[in-house]
């Protein structure tokens, strides 16, 4: 049942960017899991308000950090905090180890990567949006899959970038790209000038048109961008799967 | 249900918000791909009693209703006081006697969505044009989505491009990828 709400417990959490970090959790009776899903996390305050957010899963327990395995029962969300938030600071700054929250899901099946997928995959992704593609990134280690997979990431600063260590190792599995793209503040010796994506961008870090499935993920107006970018270029929009977090 | 460590109750329920909704102050944009490029826009009703289009014009020169209701997403974000401007379900199947009991939306860039017809004609949905006095920008459906205020917000399809009765109920995109069939957000039908 995907819609029923489990006991879960964070069972360790580490910082990913100076604003951001990764949770593990425990869940009672996780079902399937397919890199690219989600679940909905429920916090429960001491007078019974409760709030629900919807966060990507960043590990599936096949596929955890540099394609290790978690336990069968856990999974992984990374979190960024937004300064106007209700649920990203607690879970940024004030979860620990032994807390308990309540998940249900994973949820989706659209935006995922199963790794019986034959076809070379390029994943685009801005800022904590590069989580799901992370997870999809770990599966088709974990999996040992030899679909090409190219990741392309944009984040402002070197400081921004998420998984920053991990994503140095698996550029260097054969058959897997990494790309990153610094928005405002690129380290020094990085060729590329910082500034958002351009179609010189698209053209030199992402797959060519009709090579397979295009997974964009992150702010609306980036997924936005991106897409133009990638429509303008000859993808055809059918081979591109977005998810989108933020307002208009 | 004890409560959790640390996480302090900021917000007081509001009685407008269902179950598991929080309030929502932007619009936040959920689609599965692009949007999709609209070069010449045609609404189609099609039934087992006949079919019939209308061009961009024809449809603004219905007759137009203003909706002032509240929207919720399944991914449990509500809006409240929302303002719409668009043509009633029921003036697009004016004359059409349909023995059809269900209906499937289907849209510019393939996204289609279920509904009852129950849950389409009786003033409870439009094709909506307009939000916040504006016309409705491309990200939110625009030129013209489905609107269907009473149940969460996929049913409400972006995008439309017309609506093809059905004698038996099937699933759309979400309702295909493990989303309720119905959705209600009162009674907190989310998924299957």
């Amino acid at each position: 049942m995907t819609g029923s709400w489990r006991p879960a417990v964070c069972v360790a959490a580490r910082t990913e960017t100076p604003t951001a970090r990764s949770i593990r959790l425990r869940v009672d009776g996780l079902g399937p899991v397919v890199a690219g899903q989600h679940i909905d996390i429920r916090l429960t305050a001491d007078d019974g308000y409760q709030a629900v957010r919807s966060y990507s899963l960043s590990a599936t327990p096949v596929g955890g950090p540099l394609g290790v395995p978690l336990a069968d029962d856990e999974v992984e969300i990374t979190v960024e905090e937004l300064p106007e938030g209700e649920v990203s600071p607690y879970l940024v700054q004030g979860l620990e180890p032994q807390d308990a929250l309540e998940v249900r899901g994973p949820i989706g099946g659209w935006f995922v990567w199963r790794d019986t997928d034959p076809d070379p995959v390029q994943l685009i992704g801005g800022g904590s949006g590069v989580a799901p593609l992370v997870a999809m990134l770990r599966a088709r280690v974990a999996g040992r899959s030899p679909v090409p997979m190219r990741l392309l990431t944009s984040v402002r600063t070197p400081e921004s970038l998420y998984f920053g260590d991990e994503l140095r190792r698996l550029a260097e599995v054969p058959g897997i790209g990494v790309d990153v793209a610094y928005s405002r503040e690129a380290p020094a010796g990085e060729v590329r000038p910082a500034g958002r994506l351009t179609a010189g961008d698209i053209a030199a870090f992402v797959q060519e048109p009709g090579a397979g499935t295009v997974f964009v993920c992150g702010r609306t107006s980036f997924v936005a961008a991106v897409t133009d970018l990638l429509i303008a270029r000859g993808h055809d929009p059918a081979s591109i799967r977005t998810e989108r977090f933020g307002g208009a | 249900m004890a409560g959790f460590t640390g996480f302090a109750s900021r917000r007081n329920a509001d009685p407008a918000l269902p179950p598991g909704q929080y309030l929502e102050k932007g619009f936040p944009v959920l689609s599965t791909g692009p949007d999709p490029t609209i070069t010449v826009w045609e609404l189609q009703l099609a039934t087992d009693v006949g079919s019939r289009s209308w061009s961009w014009e024809e449809f603004l020169a219905l007759p137009q209703e203003d909706v002032a209701t509240d929207i919720h997403c399944v991914t449990s974000w509500s809006k409240l006081g929302t303002h719409w401007r668009g043509v009633s379900v029921d003036t697009l199947f004016e004359g059409l006697a349909t023995e059809h009991r269900f209906a499937m939306a289907h849209c510019y860039g393939g996204y289609t969505t279920n509904l009852p017809l129950a849950d389409l004609l009786g003033g409870k949905a439009w094709v909506v044009h307009e939000f916040e006095g504006a016309p409705l920008r491309s990200e939110h459906g625009g030129p013209a989505r489905l609107f269907v205020p009473h149940l969460y917000f996929w049913k409400s399809a972006k995008w439309l491009q017309g609506l093809q009765t059905m004698a038996t109920d099937r699933p759309g995109f979400w309702e295909n990828y493990g989303y309720h069939n119905h959705g209600d957000p009162w009674k907190e039908e989310r998924y299957a």
